[in-house]
């Protein structure tokens, strides 16, 4: 067993695991954050997406040993954080179109759809339906159609 | 009578004798002996569904016309449906633990607009729990046929009312005024000379040391002020902050997780394992045990369960369906089909059949359940939709008394007919049995689309008879692998036989076909059978049960009779129909879609009706079937004809909550595109090959239109529809249609893309694979 230091929601914190173990079992299962889902383990639904140094990636799919000291882990629990506020505007617009049926996916929807915001944003242009036709995240309860008007919403106030 | 089935509320806006003078409905319950107000209800026997039947319509009425599915569950919850209670807390919230499962239907939203509504208190103030398993309940804690809405609401609404007038008695007896003075909103009772007490103030006072009967009148509906307004869920911040619990989210003492290395077919049983010293020894692994149908490893992470289930050596015992494959059901099938009755017209007539593939109702979160089982009791908690047959079984099967066990309802990750049953909870029970530890269990994801239930492969054979623009008769014969409906709808059926309108020694499943459906048409001589092949794969209820293949298989065949009629589809439906709540809907949807209007070649739009759980929908959709859609490239998915826009219309009765009736028909159309076009398991000796979501495709966003609409029609009742299943149907018959009208071709087997496998099937051997490592690489 080793000792990984990194950094999570904005907390430089340590873990005792076995390097092979990947990230999303040592959120959940060590450290007890339980935002990311597990949903396949197999880096498919993506409903344990999360952020690492502002990018999205699915813990489920990383050994704990591949993160760095100088890494910084986002899950859902710290998204509002990043943006100083109580709810990120992403979050916020999740709530104003009701999107959430059972919610086992959302947010893992809701990381990816940041990180999707961003980077349109970063190429300079704004969120398309092509680029939404590019999300990977499941939801087995159906709620595509809100989900896509909650991205749109949300990247304005981003 | 169909007319009657249909709007129900014809028959029942003015039940006799139970409104006020003001036009105000009288409710009755009990005041409970407890230190604080609450209250508990007693069902009012026939105020609410079934109805009579009475009048003769053209065709004789088939048995889903006149008492459905959801009848059957009112009838069977009826005599305990009294022990539901509303408690009124000190800190003026409400309480009410619903005998239901939340698994993403919005059902505790609706039950929390209900008490607001009656009791005048906001929605904030207003707690839902979830009730855990009571036996007292028997059946009345069944969550499934769409029924939820349907039977609970005149309960809590009565419930809820009779809260309130106790409180406002209360204020009126202890300011000497006459309680016709007082009002009620927002948690406070307000008297003359601007007296106001809060809720919370005064239902200690209102409490009674022992049990009374009282009553009160039910707010009419031109005062809701809540109920029919849209209403976001109550548990959506929770959600989206990542704070809702799920099952694998709790922390129970000690209860690590656990994982099952598993045979390669299903059902298949352990003959022995060659290294579970080696197991024992793997980093992590604390506990490793033989069990019925696998290996049992329990760790301080799921990941290295993943890891020693990579490790397991185990010699395995035959499964119950080893020698299946699609093809050999298929023919099985087949040579059960129930023959028709009517002889074929020669030229005048149709025959066609259809196929539908086993298909998963796995929901996203992937089974689980933590146990903890000592020698003289139990504890389990897991997301059940009938935790009371999950707490029979589950005692018989440890060996304890029924009160020794104890059955927690915990939310769910979905459930889609999954958490009917409670194989789960059963399997972690025997695992923390054997390890004399508590466990966290979890079925990995391939566990639940390989061991886990399925919609079973069936086919559906119509014959329809017609002649000089007349149709005299349509025969369908449906044939499915079994349904197993052994999860407290078989008990509820055999304790009520007596009291169906279907007669014979009908099977369950035959009694629940003909309980739920029937066509909407008039078309003679009409028959609609079930016969059943008993294979022993793990099968279950998926969302709206039959109705998906049977409607789509009719709706099929209508568009065929409308060419042959020389009539488009939508004006033959018109013709044909013989509902009015349907014909209003599909009317609408035809408006609102634009029915008709020019579409290039190779897109094409299709429409379908269904009516069931007392609601009536049309979809109308548009498809995109040209070849640069069908093939647009999709990584490790399946691209296919695309619905570009759907239109659903729907009469659900009496709404509740406009935004969630919309959220569960969002949701039924993107089952039914999945049904229609992608979804489905292979079956290869004795397995399934679809071991993953990249495998199984379920509608992805690629696959979803970007143009959705949901109309909800103006109330046509005064209680509510079923609604979660309610889309399902039209929708995929709607997409079937549109599909054969873009490509000029009729679909026959289903999904379309069935034929073709589109992925690479994972190893059947480990039973759940390792973990991928590069997930760093694909950032975005
Ligand atoms: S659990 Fe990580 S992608 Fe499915
Ligand atoms: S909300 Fe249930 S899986 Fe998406």
């Amino acid at each position: 067993m080793a000792t990984h230091t990194f950094t999570l929601n904005g907390k430089q914190i340590s873990v005792e695991a076995e390097g092979n173990v990947r990230l999303l079992w040592v959120l959940r299962d060590l450290l007890g954050v339980t935002g990311p889902k597990y949903g396949c383990a197999l880096e498919v639904c993506r409903s344990c997406t999360s952020h690492i140094n502002g990018k999205a990636f699915n813990p489920c799919s990383v050994q704990v040993k591949d993160i760095e000291p100088d890494d910084e882990i986002t899950t859902i629990e710290g998204l509002p954080a990043t943006v100083g506020k109580d709810l990120h505007p992403m979050q916020q617009a999740w709530l104003d179109n009701d999107v959430s049926q059972c919610g086992y996916c959302q947010p893992g929807q809701i990381m990816a759809a940041v990180a999707k915001v961003k980077q349109a944003h970063a190429e300079g242009h704004e969120i398309t339906d092509a680029d939404l036709d590019e999300l990977r995240n499941i939801c087995r309860c159906g709620t595509y159609s809100r989900i896509r008007e909650a991205i749109k919403a949300g990247a304005q106030d981003m | 009578m169909a007319e009657h089935r249909r709007s129900p509320d014809e028959s029942t806006q003015q039940p006799a004798g139970e409104r006020g003078l003001l036009g105000r409905r009288r409710v009755l319950g009990y005041v409970l002996a407890a230190p604080t107000l609450a209250v508990g209800v007693s069902w009012i026997a026939g105020s609410a569904d079934p109805r009579p039947a009475d009048a003769a319509v053209p065709s004789l009425p088939q048995p889903e016309e006149i008492f459905d599915l959801g009848d059957l569950q009112n009838l069977a919850a009826a005599p305990t449906s009294g022990l539901i209670s509303v408690e009124l807390k000190t800190d003026g919230t409400a309480y009410f633990a619903v005998p239901r499962a939340e698994v993403g239907q919005g059902m505790t939203t609706a039950i929390a607009m209900i008490v607001a509504e009656e009791l005048d208190l906001p929605m904030d103030m207003v707690t839902i729990g979830l009730a855990d398993a009571r036996p007292e309940l028997l059946m009345n804690q069944l969550t499934g046929g769409s029924n939820s809405m349907r039977s609970m609401y005149l309960p809590v609404r009565t419930a809820a009312a009779i809260t309130r007038q106790r409180l406002v008695d209360t204020a009126a007896a202890h300011w000497g005024v006459s309680a016709g003075k007082l009002t009620t909103r927002g948690g406070v009772v307000s008297g003359p000379s601007g007296r106001t007490a809060t809720y919370g103030s005064l239902t200690r006072a209102a409490a009674s040391s022992r049990t009374i009967k009282v009553s009160a009148e039910l707010k009419p509906q031109s005062e809701f002020r809540v109920l029919g307004r849209p209403h976001n869920r109550v548990d959506a911040h929770d959600i989206v902050t990542g704070r809702k619990q799920f099952g694998m989210d709790m922390e129970v003492p000690n209860a690590k997780p656990t994982m099952v290395a598993r045979p390669p077919t299903i059902n298949g049983t352990v003959k022995s394992v060659n290294n579970l010293a080696a197991i024992r020894a793997m980093p992590g692994i604390t506990d490793v045990v033989p069990i019925t149908h696998g290996v049992a490893i329990r760790g301080e992470t799921f990941g290295q369960c993943i890891d020693a289930i990579q490790m397991v050596e185990a010699t395995w015992g035959p499964g119950t369906v080893d020698g299946e494959s699609d093809a050999t059901v298929l023919a099985k099938l087949r040579a059960a089909q129930l023959p028709m009755a009517v002889p074929p017209l020669l030229s005048n007539t149709i025959d066609a059949e259809f196929v539908f593939a086993f298909a998963s109702n796995s929901p996203l979160e992937p089974d689980c359940a933590i146990a903890d089982v000592t020698p003289d009791r139990a504890e389990i908690w897991a997301s059940l939709k009938v935790p009371i047959v999950a707490q029979e079984d589950i005692a018989k099967q440890l060996g304890l008394p029924i009160d020794a066990v104890k059955v927690h309802v915990i939310q769910g990750g979905g459930s889609f007919g999954r958490h009917l049953f409670h194989d789960v909870a059963a399997e972690a029970a025997e695992i923390s049995q054997k390890m004399g530890k508590p466990v966290k269990l979890s079925w990995s994801r391939t566990d639940n689309f390989r061991q886990g239930r399925v919609h079973p492969m069936c086919t559906s054979r119509v014959r329809v008879n017609y002649l000089a623009g007349n149709v005299l008769s349509y025969e369908q014969r449906h044939t499915s692998v079994e349904t197993d409906f052994g999860h407290g709808l078989g008990e509820m059926i055999t304790a009520f036989a007596a009291d169906l309108p279907v007669g014979g020694n009908l099977s369950f499943a035959e009694t629940i076909f003909a309980l739920s459906q029937s066509s909407p048409y008039n078309f003679g001589v009409t028959t609609q059978l079930l016969n059943e092949v008993p294979l022993k794969f793990n099968t279950g209820s998926m969302r709206n049960i039959y109705s998906p293949n049977v409607v789509c298989a009719e709706e099929l065949v209508v568009d065929r009779l409308a060419a042959k009629f020389g009539q488009d589809p939508m004006r033959f439906r018109r013709n044909f129909l013989k509902d009015k709540r349907l014909l209003a809907v599909l009317n609408k949807a035809a408006e609102v879609g634009r029915w008709g209007k020019a579409m290039p070649k190779g897109t094409a739009q299709g429409v379908a009706v269904h009516a069931e759980y007392r609601g009536a929908v049309a979809t109308l959709v548009e498809i995109d079937c040209r070849p640069e859609t069908v093939n647009r490239p999709i990584r490790d998915g399946v691209s296919g004809p695309r619905v570009t826009k759907a239109v659903i219309v729907v009469d659900p009765g009496f709404c509740i909550n406009p935004r969630g009736l919309e959220a569960q028909m969002i949701g039924g159309l993107q089952d039914a595109i999945a049904l229609a076009l992608t979804s489905s398991l292979h079956i290869k000796n004795g397995m399934p090959l679809e071991g993953s979501w990249d495998d199984y495709f379920y509608t992805r966003q690629w696959n979803t239109p970007q143009d959705v609409q949901v109309v909800i029609m103006p109330n046509t009742s005064d209680s509510p529809s079923g609604a979660g299943e309610l889309a399902v149907a039209p929708a995929f018959a709607a997409v079937a249609c549109a599909y054969a009208r873009a490509t000029g071709t009729m679909p026959t087997y289903f999904p379309i893309n069935h034929g073709t496998l589109g992925f690479e099937p994972l190893p059947l051997e480990p039973s759940t694979p390792q973990s991928p490592t590069d997930g760093l690489d694909h950032t975005f």
